[in-house]
């Protein structure tokens, strides 16, 4: 750890502490270093592949945690072509077993390759891929923005909404093509929800003040969200359509960004208690609001909780933003990357999450265990807010 | 660097100084905003149906919708009422952005404490609304890029209720005053700097008239 460097954050703490005078524990901020990598990337050859089947199978598989290389090094040989249909065939090279061998008809080349790309993860590892998943996302250009979705790696990108107004914080429904997001074409922060399928859009939430930063349960059944309706900013919930509103929290803080265990019981939201920013944890169905020990970083904020349940990601503000990953009980947080607002694939090892390049923002993905970064398809704008669809 | 790092720190100090906050200060209970007037297709009140929006094929394919080529290289559409000088209406009232420009108020940074330098513009408002009972108010709240984005949207909120808390406290009726939150979507400088962010962490009041 370089003291020097971190030392006036130590200071910002004991200024912090001093201020707030006795019967508070004195607190030392301390920042842990990057996080090392957890998992070697398994090593994997490609043999007989170009062009654009080659680029897709290099990405898909980079961002779950392969390495590919010259067959001498590799662990796993995948064999095949791409003329006018995309063949594979997955040798283990030490057994010599022959894990699959199979040819892809329909859609596009490039899908294709992403359903090869998912039967060798699901082969390799026993889990499901995540190559042919989607994302939603907000792209600013100028002064609107508007909601996107495309598939993961940021291809195929289609505009959602155009409201010409700004748009915000895009959520999926669970197992659903609808979202739920923030406009303000009608002047303030609502929040509307959109069926994919038919274009159909409705108001969910429209009350007086801030609607803003929709979450949908894992059973699609119920939205959290913040509105400042009452004078302060803070966690309500409701049914689905919008009835039933109930309000979680009473706080005089600003709460932001609730997230759902995957059991639907808890809600995880960004918050401030004490003076600090903290990450705390409330029973969806209403009780008491708990600090959640966040360990080793500070002004957590952004939090997305992980589809197995195990992990919450969020997002530090420090010496940057920097992606942040704490077991969901609580517990010593890892930094993994400069960067904010991490969503959880399906897969509960890669994240999404938003870079700040040269004043630009970017999309760039992150597999957590071995720590490989890969930018998402670059877009003209401003990318920011990825929600991933599961 | 390290310089960066000393402000956040030297901020919050202020914030605390300023505004005589202590740590242990149990605040008054919050005061509600007004509820909606207009009736709404949805929870709470608001204008308007929705038009619809974009369908999305099942495999999310080319050729449906835009792409975001398209909006590029098109115009950036003005109707929506973000034209600079448009007549614009906020739940039936006439939006004016110039009669209180000059009482923009600035804040700390990560802080929503009503400063006592910023204590004389926020009066001005509160005596044109005393003079001019017909006359509503709009509080935009805004935030520099030092923030995650839901973070600030949030932050921006809480700066327009403290503004409004402000002027309830100096005699103005709650029901008059309406808040809205930017977060770091419209910032007044572009730059990536302190320059640019002091400048950015504010509260704009827009005077709401009844439409003639």
């Amino acid at each position: 750890m370089n003291m020097r460097l971190f030392s006036p954050l130590t200071l910002w703490a004991a200024l912090v502490a001093a201020w707030c005078g006795p019967g508070r524990a004195a607190e030392t901020i301390r920042i842990t270093e990057y996080a090392a990598a957890t998992q070697k990337p398994i090593p994997i050859a490609l043999v007989g592949y170009s062009g654009e089947v080659e680029q897709v199978l290099r990405f898909d598989l980079y961002v779950v945690g392969f390495t590919v290389v010259e067959e001498a090094a590799a662990q796993f040989t995948l064999r095949g072509g791409n003329g006018s249909e995309v063949e594979g065939r997955l040798t283990d090279n030490l057994s010599r077993a022959v894990k699959f061998a199979r040819t892809y008809r329909g859609g596009s080349l490039r899908s294709q390759a992403h359903a090869l790309a998912d039967d060798v993860v699901e082969a390799v590892t026993g889990q499901k891929g995540i190559a042919r998943t989607k994302i939603a996302f907000k792209l600013v250009t100028g002064q609107t923005s508007e909601i996107y979705v495309a598939d993961y790696d940021g291809h195929g990108a289609l505009a959602v909404t155009r409201d010409g107004s700004v748009v915000a914080a895009p959520a999926w429904v669970p197992g659903q093509r609808r979202l739920y997001y923030v406009t303000y074409k009608f002047g303030n922060a609502d929040i509307v929800w959109h069926d994919l399928s038919t274009g159909t859009r409705q108001i969910f939430a429209r009350y007086a003040g801030s609607n803003i930063t929709p979450a949908v349960s894992p059973d699609g059944r119920r939205v959290a969200m913040i509105l400042s309706k009452g004078g302060s900013p803070d966690l309500y919930v409701a049914d689905a359509d919008g009835k039933n509103l109930r309000q979680l929290t009473h706080t005089r803080e600003d709460e932001s960004s609730p997230t759902w265990s995957p059991d639907g019981r808890t809600i995880c939201v960004a918050t401030r208690m004490g003076g600090r920013r903290v990450l705390a944890t409330i029973p969806a169905s209403g009780g008491t609001l708990k600090p959640l020990p966040v360990v080793g970083v500070a002004n957590p904020s952004e939090p997305d909780w992980s589809p197995d349940g195990k992990w919450i990601a969020f997002t530090a503000q420090m010496r940057n933003f920097e992606i942040c990953v704490v077991p969901a009980g609580g517990g010593e947080a890892k930094l993994y990357t400069a960067g904010e607002d991490p969503t959880w694939a399906p897969n509960s090892r890669t994240l999404m999450f938003t870079r700040r390049v040269n004043g630009r923002r970017v999309l760039s993905l992150l597999d957590v265990p071995t720590k490989q970064i890969k930018d998402a398809a670059q877009l003209s704008g401003n990318c920011s807010q990825p929600a991933w669809a599961r | 660097m390290k310089r960066f790092l000393l402000v956040p720190g030297l901020a919050v100090a202020a914030a605390l100084i300023l505004g005589g906050v202590g740590c242990k200060k149990t605040p008054k209970s919050p005061t509600p905003l007004p509820a909606r007037t207009v009736k709404a297709p949805g929870p709470g009140a608001g204008p308007g149906p929705l038009t619809p929006g974009a369908t999305v094929p099942s495999d999310l394919g080319p050729g449906a919708v835009t792409r975001p080529g398209d909006v590029t290289s098109e115009p950036l559409r003005t109707e929506e009422g973000f034209a600079q000088g448009a007549l614009e209406t906020f739940e039936g009232m006439i939006m004016d952005t110039n009669t209180l420009a000059f009482a923009t108020v600035y804040f700390d940074f990560d802080s929503s404490v009503v400063k006592t330098s910023e204590h004389d513009k926020a009066n001005a408002v509160a005596e044109h609304l005393k003079l001019k009972p017909d006359h509503k108010l709009l509080i935009d709240g805004h935030c520099d890029e030092r923030g995650t984005e839901e973070y600030n949207r949030a932050l921006g909120e809480r700066r327009a209720l403290a503004l409004r808390e402000y002027l309830i406290g100096r005699g103005i009726g709650g029901e008059r005053i309406r808040t809205r939150s930017w977060g770091e979507d419209r910032p007044v400088d572009p730059g990536h700097n302190e320059e640019a962010w002091a400048k950015n962490r504010r509260g704009e009041f827009i005077l709401l008239l009844p439409p003639r």
